[in-house]
């Protein structure tokens, strides 16, 4: 990471990325409404929310592109907002923007270049970084070719590089994988994990919520507000938990009985196939099945169904618009 | 301010022009042109009828005029360049990823300032010595003496031209602020070649003495005002939030 050591020394002690209260406004509009929410270091923190849900303009606010109208927000220990901090914050953070943004005139090479001098990398730091990550992402036979020869994969590739190039130990991603095709989309999640092994702080803005789930330790949900806060699977469960499935020979009025005493929300008769929502499923599932064969029903199967991310999601959007 | 940082800028758009035959047929033709043109006119005017040419007096008034087409140039000339330097940056939608960099404001102002004043006045100066010598092989058997280069004509290339041309880059970028088109941008640009172009009628109309000294430290002083008033606004719209949430 680029920075003065102390400053280094510190990082392991504070959130990498840390917003109390974000607040954004233009004019009468409130874009980021008081947001609150941190990012450990090497956390990868996915940013999820509806198109118009903040996510670009709280990326810009972190990035120091944008003031913020309100709260305070950190990159590793600097101040957002503050002007002295301001070219610090972006000396040591990565942007791949939602538009890729890359010079199409120029080469694959020549648009790295360009970038690590602005970062003030040495032409051998330079040349060394371009190497590296144009083979990681298989580009480096394409280094002297014009990118606007570049298919929309290989343009999203090189925009990473180039948000890598002075080596960020934090990085903002807005929408890498939108309007990819599923192999160039997999290239590009890949080479996430890859830096998540590597122990960079990522936060990530996406539509895609099976990228999220997949890559994310921690994710957030946006809508103009933080909806909720929380890995994926809490994330699931806080929603609406997990279901569970029974499958009787028959269902009788004596079992329905039964399993009416029992403190069970959300019973769903479909035929023989009975259907809970259960909050702990290893202890329900006991409770349930023991009531059933008291009750004199035969079970064939239970199974246990989780809730999806996507159920989380589309409820709490749901929910903030009524 | 690192200077460093605004030739990183400058030294990147230099790659991009050329690339761009467009911009270097802009820059480069317009100065070969006129610098061509204008001796060759000299030369084969009053010829006709059995004429004998200009007479000396006549080209001791149109000559110190013509080193306003210079000035001309050079407000049209950084048009194409900042047109595309700033406007292209826009189009290719690289200047979110630009300011994300640890650079300032000021220093990308004025590294697109560099890229657009650079290259043009390198065009117009070498147009001003194909046109000076030129002319001098075509006025010296009339004149008796080499006309090009003097004192006034030095006012004209090494004070005029580049207080226009920062005119019209500070122009640009308020122009190119508030546009999405490279062609929109160089067509509302290059209206600023009108007062320029009525300062050269001024002087073939013998209404502004554009071989007097004085009269050049005049327009030097104005065009100094202009370019501060011009630079202010143009630093005053190349804010980092204006441009990501106000520009078009």
């Amino acid at each position: 990471m680029d920075g003065d050591a102390s400053r280094d020394s510190e990082l392991p002690f504070m959130p990498a990325i840390e917003a109390v209260g974000l607040t954004k406004k233009f004019g009468a509009l409130t874009a980021v409404d008081s947001v609150t929410f941190d990012v450990e270091e090497g956390e990868v923190f996915g940013f999820l929310g509806p198109n118009g849900a903040g996510k670009t303009t709280t990326i810009r606010m972190l990035c120091c592109l944008i003031s913020k109208t309100g709260g305070q927000a950190k990159i590793a220990g600097y101040d957002v907002g503050e002007e002295q901090d301001a070219l610090k914050i972006r000396k040591l953070i990565g942007l791949m923007p939602d538009n890729v943004g890359l010079y199409e005139a120029l080469s694959a090479y020549d648009n790295l270049d360009f970038f690590g001098k602005l970062y003030d990398r040495t032409e051998g730091q330079r040349k060394e970084n371009i190497q590296r990550l144009l083979a990681m992402l298989g580009l480096w036979e394409k280094k002297d070719v014009t990118v606007s020869t570049f298919s929309k994969g290989m343009k999203q590739k090189l925009g990473i590089a180039c948000a890598l190039i002075h080596d960020p130990q934090i990085l903002f991603m807005d929408e890498p994988t939108a309007n990819l095709d599923p192999e160039s989309a997999k290239t590009v999640r890949d080479f996430i994990l890859e830096l998540k092994r590597e122990k960079r702080t990522i936060f990530l803005n996406t539509h895609n919520l099976d990228e999220a789930q997949r890559i994310c330790d921690k994710i957030a949900i946006l809508n103009t507000k933080l909806m909720a806060t929380g890995t994926p699977d809490e994330l699931e469960r806080s929603v609406s938990g997990k279901k569970t499935v029974v499958q009787l020979v028959q269902v009788t009025d004596a079992i329905l009985a039964a399993l009416r005493k029992l403190p069970l929300s959300n019973m769903t008769i479909d035929g023989n196939k009975l259907t809970f929502d259960v909050k702990d499923p290893d202890k329900e599932n006991v409770a349930i099945t023991e009531a059933i064969y008291k009750a004199g029903g035969q079970v064939r199967s239970v199974n246990i169904v989780g809730s999806t991310l996507e159920d989380a999601y589309l409820k709490l959007v749901r929910s903030d618009k009524t | 301010m690192r200077l460093s940082k605004s030739w990183v800028i400058a030294t990147k758009d230099f790659k991009v022009f050329l690339k761009q035959k467009k911009i270097l047929y802009s820059i480069t033709v317009a100065p070969i042109i006129v610098s061509i043109l204008i001796p060759t006119v000299i030369s084969f005017a009053g010829q006709n009828k059995g004429g004998h040419g200009l007479a000396a007096t006549e080209l001791t008034v149109l000559l110190p005029a013509f080193a306003f087409f210079y000035l001309i140039l050079a407000g049209y000339i950084p048009t194409t360049i900042a047109s595309y330097s700033i406007v292209g940056e826009k189009v290719e939608k690289s200047l979110e990823r630009l300011l994300a960099t640890p650079t300032t404001d000021s220093e990308i102002l004025l590294g697109k300032g560099i890229s657009a004043f650079l290259p043009s006045m390198g065009a117009i100066f070498g147009g001003s010595v194909i046109f000076m010598v030129l002319m001098d092989l075509v006025t010296q058997p009339k004149l008796g003496y080499y006309y090009f280069p003097n004192w006034n004509t030095g006012l004209v290339f090494f004070l005029l031209v580049p207080l226009t041309v920062v005119m019209s880059v500070g122009w640009n970028v308020i122009v190119s602020s508030r546009v999405t088109d490279v062609r929109v941008a160089q067509q509302i640009g290059i209206l600023l070649i009108l007062p320029l172009a009525g300062i050269y009628v001024g002087g073939e109309l013998n209404l502004i003495q554009l071989g007097d000294t004085n009269t050049l430290l005049i327009i030097a002083g104005i065009l100094f005002a202009v370019d501060l008033l011009l630079l202010y606004a143009a630093r005053a719209t190349f804010r980092r939030e204006e441009i990501l949430t106000k520009w078009k």
